[in-house]
């Protein structure tokens, strides 16, 4: 078991958290910073100050708890669909690949990829915005032709670590890729 | 390789024995379906083991020995190690789990080589005495994953997505976790073996917590048998009237494929028949269409029941009539006003007056007439909506579709007006795109699909052109009442569609699939998700399976019963066009451009 400091392509640090539960299974966890206390004061302020702004020249006080439920609606919806606090990919050799997400309200989507189904686990570049990261996916086999990739699952889609970390990440599972095959 | 087992959660604490099972061909896993416990005959298990692999259909095994040793057993281990003999397998799992220690012990022997197998066996397993470690060196070379899953779910769930029919045999086998489902799903019989009877075995398995309510679950079964029967007899006379010749002429045919009370009728038919037919329901997808038709059914009536008793108590229906007929009066003089606006000068717009008054005159002619025709109804309209009351015993979808037909009947006047608009404005738009080419000398060649340069004479030229400026300057007071009544009718559309929409969301909505969702979410799963349970050194590694269950949305997706609909649509922009160049557009959906 061991934490290490990275950063994600924004340069916002993350852990890496690895654990190796046997020589053929291990586990990665990404975890990202947690919601700053300061954000979320500003954009609370933002938006009280623009409906006390509103209220002010209308005089209308419906304005004014409809910020408060804004705001409360945006934060439980902010943590409970867009917030991801920590991802994770599960690798146990000839069984498949497990990743996870789970959000900072506890909701957590898990898929599992069968052994049978995976081609192999790569690293790809991708254009991002105006740059062009890199990020690690999964190749699934086509089931009917055994040479053909049917479909790519990026892994890490939120957290998004820099190559430093994804190269770490890619030997340990290729190593168990290897052992299985 | 890694050898997976694939282990029963119930099976823990079970006393040692026998461990009953299905090697799966090709992917070096095993599942553990039961534990036969010692004392036993192995005859009697043999006997037991080929009974049951009749009944299930499941290759049943031994698969190895299971030993969790207590006061007074001891010496029991190489007595289990006997029994590989006794019961000849390719490979001998061997489980043992230590009192106070969660982790098991697994150990594999292999038929071929078997003496020196286990005297290498035999070795280690003094060297483990000797040092009081688990693990041999045994472990290094063939290593050991024990799933543990919760039998009753993953015998009661179901994979998604759901395998259509018999499996192909040329195409590949089911995946690894599809063949473990469906090998606990077949093995049901292996759990009626109840932990109290007193049988020649014992085993432990799941079972059952109690079978109290299935009195109850037996007895609706046999009553829905002569109940299927009569739904299927009313259906025959049902689809014997639908098939008498007077139904099959123009008129009548073409009006009940036109109201929407009909379509529903036809859509509720089909699903009785559906529901009503003797053969049980086979595989997943056929059953859960069945439970799905039969809810929304039962809801729909219930829905209906509610609306009727709604309408009945108070005297509701009387003044329901008693406000429709000032409405549509008020309707009337609105409209009357609008055409009188239009008449005048619309927003500042200078029409063609002598048009302007044509068109005017001609449609207050229209709304006379249909008012007349309203207040010569008026007397009867409590008793036809008192009859129509009665249709929501059917279902409310039948009551909203019989109000979307009569909101059809009710607005008839603005569907005229919108179709005359519609015709003049269409001839226009038409007359000015053929005289438009005239004028630049062209024509329309109808043999090969194309526009052609043509030579006019001047007298062409000079008719074709001044009529095009007659129409150029006319077509301003066509398109703005072309405009206000399409306006109108897109109202009326905008409601029935709204209707439609309902009535659709009612008889397609997935409910018991939706129900069994949100209350045995493991019933539809999605697929599977491990989590790493406490690991001790010196043990093989343990992982927890759990069902994950399907999304909401790709329930409803998978489903939902097929209604008119799921078909695609017209696209906005079709619709735009169509409003543009004047061509008619229904609530319903023409045959023709279905086959489009």
């Amino acid at each position: 078991m061991e934490d290490e400091a990275f950063t994600d392509i924004s340069g916002k640090p993350i852990t890496l958290d690895c654990q190796n539960h046997s020589s053929f299974c291990r586990e990665f966890t990404v975890s990202s910073p947690k919601v700053s206390i300061g954000k979320v004061m500003v954009y609370t302020c933002a938006v009280w100050l623009f409906a006390y702004a509103v209220f002010f020249f209308t005089q209308i006080t419906a304005v004014l708890s409809g910020a408060i439920l804004i705001t409360l609606v945006g934060m439980m919806f902010h943590i409970h669909f867009v917030k991801v606090d920590h991802e994770s990919l599960l690798v146990i050799g000839s069984l498949g690949i497990q990743v996870s997400s789970s959000y900072a309200s506890g909701r957590e989507i898990t898929t599992f990829i069968e052994m049978s189904k995976i081609k192999d686990i790569i690293i790809n570049e991708a254009i991002y915005m105006h740059q062009i990261i890199y990020y690690l996916c999964v190749l699934l086999k086509d089931p009917s032709e055994p040479n053909a990739v049917s479909s790519v699952v990026p892994l890490f889609q939120s957290s998004k670590p820099r190559l430093n970390c994804l190269v770490k990440v890619y030997k340990s599972c290729q190593e168990i890729l290897s052992k299985s095959q | 390789m890694v050898l997976k087992v694939f282990f029963p959660q119930c099976c823990n604490r079970a006393d040692s024995g026998l461990l009953v099972g299905r090697w799966i061909t090709g992917h070096d896993s095993a599942v553990v379906l039961a534990v036969i416990h010692y004392p036993f005959i192995p005859g009697q298990v043999k006997r037991y083991i080929q009974q049951m692999q009749a009944q299930s259909g499941v290759e049943l095994s031994v698969l190895g020995s299971w030993s969790l040793p207590k006061e007074g057993q001891e010496g029991m281990e190489s007595f289990l190690r006997d029994l590989s003999t006794i019961f000849p397998q390719e490979r001998w799992l061997q489980i043992s789990r230590e009192i106070g220690k969660t982790g098991f012990i697994c150990e594999i022997m292999s038929q071929n080589g078997k003496k020196v197998q286990q005297e290498a066996k035999n070795k280690s397993v003094e060297e483990e005495k000797d040092t009081g470690l688990g693990d041999g060196e045994k472990e290094d070379e063939e290593k050991v994953i024990f799933v543990h899953y919760e039998q009753r779910k993953v015998m009661l769930s179901q994979l998604h997505p759901t395998e259509t029919g018999d499996h192909d045999p040329k195409s590949e086998p089911p995946s690894e976790l599809r063949q473990m489902f469906q090998t606990v799903a077949q093995s049901k019989p292996l759990f009626f073996l109840d932990k109290y009877d007193d049988g020649p075995l014992k085993s432990t398995h799941w079972q059952s917590e109690g079978r109290e309510a299935s009195i109850i679950v037996e007895l609706l079964k046999q009553a829905t048998v002569p109940l299927c029967l009569l739904v299927t007899w009313l259906l025959s006379i049902w689809t014997w009237i639908c098939n008498i010749k007077i139904f099959s002429f123009w008129p009548l045919h073409f009006l009940s494929s036109k109201l929407s009370t009909c379509v529903q009728l036809s859509y509720r038919t089909e699903h009785m028949r559906i529901l009503s037919s003797p053969k049980p329901a086979v595989g997943h997808t056929q059953f859960m269409r069945k439970a799905n038709i039969l809810v929304s059914f039962l809801v729909d009536v219930a829905l209906g029941i509610l609306l009727m008793s709604w309408l009945y108590r108070d005297n509701h229906v009387s003044v329901l009539a008693n406000t429709l007929v000032p409405v549509a009066d008020h309707v009337a003089k609105e409209l009357e006003e609008l055409l009188q606006w239009l008449m005048g000068a619309p927003a500042g717009l200078k029409m063609n007056r002598a048009l302007d008054q044509v068109l005017g005159r001609f449609f207050l002619y229209h709304i006379h007439l249909w008012i007349s025709y309203i207040h010569l109804m008026s007397p009867f309209i409590e008793g036809i909506l008192w009859y129509g009351g009665l249709s929501a015993c059917l279902g409310l979808t039948f009551a909203l579709s019989l109000l979307s037909d009569m909101v059809a009947l009710l607005t008839f006047h603005i569907y005229c007006f919108y179709v005359y608009g519609a015709r003049l404005y269409c001839l226009k738009i038409y007359g000015l795109s053929s005289l438009w080419r005239l004028f630049r000398g062209k024509k329309w060649n109808v043999l090969r699909q194309r526009v052609d340069s043509c030579s006019y004479d001047l007298d062409q030229l000079f008719i074709g052109t001044l009529l095009f400026t007659i129409l150029l300057f006319l077509l301003p007071t066509t398109a703005l009442y072309y405009l206000v009544f399409t306006l109108l009718r897109l109202v009326v559309v905008l409601f029935q569609g709204i209707l439609h929409l309902s009535v659709d969301f009612i008889n397609s909505f997935p409910l018991f699939a939706l129900g069994l969702r949100i209350c045995r979410p493991y019933r539809l799963a999605e697929g599977v998700k491990f989590s790493v349970l406490c690991e001790e050194p010196g043990t093989a590694l343990h992982l927890l399976m759990e069902i994950n269950p399907l999304k909401g949305s790709t329930v409803v997706q998978t489903y939902r019963t097929p209604t008119y609909s799921c078909y695609p649509r017209d696209s906005w922009a079709a619709l735009i066009k169509k409003l543009f160049v004047g061509e008619l557009i229904y609530p319903w959906r023409h045959k023709t451009t279905k086959t489009d």
